[in-house]
């Protein structure tokens, strides 16, 4: 049988709504395709749901991150392999490292738990609203309201002075973005952790009522420099994804006017159109990635021990075999399975509050400004397509 | 219909109680699964099938 050899991930974007169309091509083809990578590893691209969903949920593929060959680019030019992950990067490590982290956050991150912090994301929610009225008629919803929210969440829940926002919040940009250089995403990245370590030792002499505290008073074995990695991966996680949810959420609803009048109909959908936003809408839309451990057959194919698999989110939750009329938006559909926190025991940890954060933004925000409308043609929206977290860098509303 | 839940494989992301919060808890401590109901009426089928099948560690079992 005669291979495609796909070089590079597909990135192009015909608007701002549909993953690149490319990659729905090479789905139909086969739902798992040979990839070149940028540093000549030979690899694969998964494009189907079944398939995403499988490896994700296999131990035998890795997510350590000294493992992995880079699919993107930086800066132009190729990422090499990657150094393993540092303490409390738990993101980047397999069991038993990954299960000892994350079995320390996960009684923090219960469904109960975030249940029990909406009044308080209503009350922040609402206070950024307010200070948009105080303003006037128009803002860029990115600056004003969807990074705001999520970042005055996740410093509150970690006990990072919001104040102190600036020393992180341009550097977390500068990591994510992939324009930087591999140099100047590593050097933001240390500014951000330098930051955290900081706070941390902070906490040690004087803790407080968060979740660092907590962190240093849960295991007398942690070190600053495991606190601090995950403090990092916390606050980098926790307020990005969010907000590029928010801003890019907002987008496509204003852009579905009768998606739009259904959810005001029927605030009861809440729920529903935020599942339905995250499946149509994969911010993640080039991150997730695994390395074989052994040998595994899978989907028809030998995937060999060392070779990196690429898994396309956007494209598995744009699967027909999935979802029915899966490049519809329809806030009534059941988005059930999506992959966009991705699957196996490295699904989201942050996704009940990320959801939390959702319900109680759009419905505020549609409910505050209801004839919040966009202040530019829709094709004027700068999108994140250079971005490892896809969004829109802003967007102009307007509201009376 | 029996429910299962092995705590061990789980990784606590909350789906389980997402999906039905009469079948399913989560632990105060670790977040791990508890499964509240583990003979549920049959108005909590589907739901408790739907659990098992979102379930990121493959933790709980649905015996028919
Ligand atoms: C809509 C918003 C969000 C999206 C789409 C999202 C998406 C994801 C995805 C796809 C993964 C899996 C990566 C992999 O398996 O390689 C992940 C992991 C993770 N997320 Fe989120 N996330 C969101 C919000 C959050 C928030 C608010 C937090 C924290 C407060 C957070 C914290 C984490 C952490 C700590 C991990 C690593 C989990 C592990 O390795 O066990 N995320 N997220």
């Amino acid at each position: 049988m005669t291979e495609t050899i796909s070089t590079g991930l597909p990135m192009t974007r015909d608007n701002p709504f549909d993953p690149p169309a490319e990659l729905g091509v090479l789905r139909e083809e086969t739902p798992m395709n040979r990839l070149r990578f940028p540093d000549g590893h030979l690899g694969w691209l998964v494009t189907g749901h079944e398939l995403v969903r499988q490896v994700m949920g296999d131990r035998r593929f890795s997510s350590r991150s000294e493992l992995h060959h880079i699919a993107i680019r930086r800066g132009n030019t190729p990422i090499g392999r990657r150094p393993p992950a540092t303490p409390g990067m738990f993101i980047g490590m397999d069991a038993p490292d990954h299960t000892k982290y994350r079995k320390l956050l996960t009684g923090q991150f219960t469904v109960r738990r975030m249940n029990l912090l909406s009044a308080r994301v209503e009350e922040i929610v609402l206070g950024q609203i307010a200070e948009m009225r105080e303003r006037g008629t128009s803002a860029d919803l990115v600056t004003a309201f969807a990074l705001p929210v999520p970042s005055l969440v996740i410093c509150e829940l970690l006990g990072v002075p919001y104040e102190e926002r600036h020393s992180f919040q341009e550097d977390t940009a500068t990591a994510l973005r992939l324009e930087s250089s591999v140099d100047e995403a590593m050097a933001a990245f240390e500014r951000v952790k330098d930051f955290i370590r900081d706070l941390v030792r902070r906490k040690r002499s004087e803790p407080g009522d968060d979740m660092l505290s907590g962190l240093i008073a849960a295991d007398e074995h942690l070190d600053d420099e495991e606190v601090t990695g995950m403090g990092v991966l916390l606050l980098i996680a926790g307020h990005e994804t969010t907000a590029n949810m928010l801003g890019l959420g907002t987008l496509t609803l204003l852009s579905n006017p009768d998606q739009l009048a259904a959810l005001r109909a029927d605030p009861s959908l809440i729920d529903n159109t935020v599942e339905e936003l995250l499946r149509y809408q994969t911010i993640v839309q080039f991150g997730a990635t695994r390395t074989a451990l052994e040998d595994v057959e899978i989907g028809g194919h030998q995937v060999k021990a060392g070779e990196t698999l690429s898994l396309s989110l956007p494209a598995a939750n744009r699967d027909p075999h999935k979802f029915d009329r899966p490049d519809e938006f329809d806030v009534e559909r059941s988005a059930s399975g999506h992959m966009s926190f991705g699957h196996g025991v490295h699904q989201c940890l942050g996704q009940q509050l990320a959801r939390i954060e959702m319900r109680i933004g759009f419905a505020a925000l549609f409910r505050e400004f209801p004839d919040l409308r966009l202040s530019v043609p829709v094709d004027e929206v700068p999108l994140r397509t250079d971005m490892a977290i896809y969004g829109v860098h802003a967007l102009p509303v307007g509201w009376s | 219909m029996k429910v299962e839940a092995d705590a061990t494989k789980c990784c606590g992301s909350g789906m389980c109680v997402l999906t039905d919060p009469d079948v399913f808890d989560q632990s105060e401590d670790d977040g791990t699964v508890v499964v509240l109901d583990a003979e549920p009426a049959a108005s909590h089928h589907a739901a408790a099938r739907e659990a098992a099948a979102l379930c990121p560690a493959g933790a709980i079992t649905v015996h028919e």
